[in-house]
């Protein structure tokens, strides 16, 4: 059994509920045992580093320091924005005095030899496109699902060391797996709107609008996203988006592992697939019985 | 988009200035030839003041007032298109974050309502350890000053169960807080030490 250090960040425990839930569910499907960082704090997500960079290193590298007193070298998080962080605070063992100062406002030092990981990059590298593949169940064979990966799964390059910073293919690679068919997706790195879901709702409005307009142009009833903050916009704010931009769109977003989970055969309540917003009614459909 | 139609480069240029952003971003934004790759990537240039290419030229004339001033710095989202696209290697993200935070210094955020977002949520996490999301959105809308923010999305939320209403609390709350406290102490240092 394959042993791992888990993060889940903040917005799993609320909003994104069910990545946490189909993570955890798609992890045990494959025997993979994942041990949740004891105690863990928030990184600190864009509010530490647009704030302090230090500040932010020191909040993600607490959860580093404690994986590694826990024996784990490998760090996977679901969240983006908390890989981020943690890579950030991971880079500061190449300068000295970042070093310093991180041992000065924590106490702890990060293990060299810690590595953080994304949940997509895992599935991509331990199970593998081939091992997704052989342990299809419920194929979703006739769905037609588009890949949206947003900004910072492969970027900026140097940090993320994984897939395409421009086109990325492990989440397309992925999805063909569980069946389904993966349209090109042009949009597939645009930027959701980030954080301006409440302070400035209307760039939300306009750039999630640009993203559903066109996977709905591809044909998709579904789009399959890797960030809680991109399933934020486009799925919980769909209503929204839709009355800035006098629209109606009704397609449903789902997280990677609930996507593969179904297709594993996976019960869809145990990838919490009713917390979702936008009804993924087609979705299962020929899933049951 | 604002129109900046001459500068007295003479009267304004600040060398300082240019240096402080070289030294906390770890950039040499020198190396900008205005390719305009960085502007043309960015999905934020509809709602800036300045693009994004601007914002490099102003730097590199050392207009400490314009570039700190400037909206876009704000409402860039640090979604790293520019980073990815230069063809200099510069992390024009990292540049627009230090100017964020330059900015917070010289208290010319001009964009407060996010300002005010990141604080509450770094008020939660420093509180906390974790950030208490049910929390975050009211005290947000009152100190905004805009109460009904988000109100329509209330009851759905509600009936998903998604929200608790009792606040995470870690137990390495106090460690955490004392983090906080540190990082401020050192903040008052000089930002070219603060990297």
């Amino acid at each position: 059994m394959k042993r791992v250090a888990y993060y889940k960040g903040c917005s799993l425990e609320g909003l994104a509920a069910e990545y946490d839930v189909s993570t955890r569910a798609l992890c045990e499907a494959f025997g993979i045992e994942l041990v949740e960082i004891p105690d863990w704090n928030c990184c600190g997500s864009t509010p530490a580093h647009s704030y302090d960079p230090m500040l932010s290193a020191a909040l993600a590298g607490r959860n580093l320091a404690i994986a590694a007193q826990h024996g784990c070298e490998l760090v996977m998080t679901p969240c983006p924005g908390c890989l981020k962080s943690l890579k950030g605070a991971l880079e500061i063992n190449g300068h000295p005095e970042k070093r310093e100062a991180f041992v000065e406002l924590t106490g702890m030092e990060i293990d060299d030899r810690i590595q953080a990981v994304s949940l997509l990059q895992f599935i991509y590298e331990q199970i593998g496109v081939e091992g997704v593949q052989k342990s299809i169940r419920r194929p979703l064979t006739g769905h037609v699902v588009v890949p949206y990966y947003g900004c910072l799964l492969t970027r900026p390059a140097a940090a993320a060391r994984f897939d395409d910073p421009e086109n990325p293919t492990s989440m397309d690679l992925l999805i063909q797996a569980t069946g389904a068919t993966v349209p090109d997706f042009p949009y597939k790195t645009e930027c959701c709107g980030a954080t301006y879901g409440v302070t400035r709702n209307d760039i939300v409005g306009k750039l999630s609008g640009r993203i559903l307009d066109m996977a709905a142009r591809l044909g998709a009833e579904a789009v399959a996203v890797a960030c809680p903050l991109c399933q934020q916009n486009l799925d919980l704010r769909q209503d929204q988006v839709n009355s800035y931009n006098k629209r109606t769109f009704d397609l449903c977003v789902v997280y990677i592992p609930q996507l593969i989970g179904l297709a594993l055969g996976i019960e869809p309540k145990l990838l919490g697939m009713d917390k979702l917003f936008v009804n993924p009614g087609r979705l299962l459909q020929d899933l049951e019985g | 988009m604002k129109r900046v139609n001459s500068i007295s480069i003479q009267q304004t240029f600040d060398a300082d200035f240019v240096r402080q952003v070289e030294e906390a971003s770890e950039q040499k934004v020198s190396k900008c030839y205005q390719c305009g790759n960085c502007m043309a990537s960015c999905a934020y240039t509809f709602v800036y003041d300045y693009p994004v290419n601007q914002i490099m030229r102003f730097i590199q004339l050392g207009q400490k007032e314009i570039v700190l001033n400037s909206r876009s710095i704000w409402l860039c989202a640090n979604c790293q298109a520019c980073t990815t696209r230069c063809p200099n290697d510069l992390d024009v993200a990292r540049i627009m974050e230090t100017l964020r935070i330059m900015s917070r210094r010289e208290e010319t955020v001009t964009e407060p309502d996010i300002r005010i977002f990141y604080d509450e949520f770094l008020r939660s996490v420093k509180t906390f350890g974790r950030v208490f999301e049910t929390g975050l959105l009211p005290v947000y809308n009152i100190r905004a000053g805009r109460p009904f923010t988000d109100m329509d999305l209330a009851p759905r939320v509600l009936k998903k169960g998604k929200l608790s209403f009792l606040p995470p609390r870690i137990n390495g709350r106090k460690e955490i807080a004392g983090i906080f406290e540190r990082a401020k102490l050192r903040r008052n240092r000089p930002i070219s030490e603060c990297h």
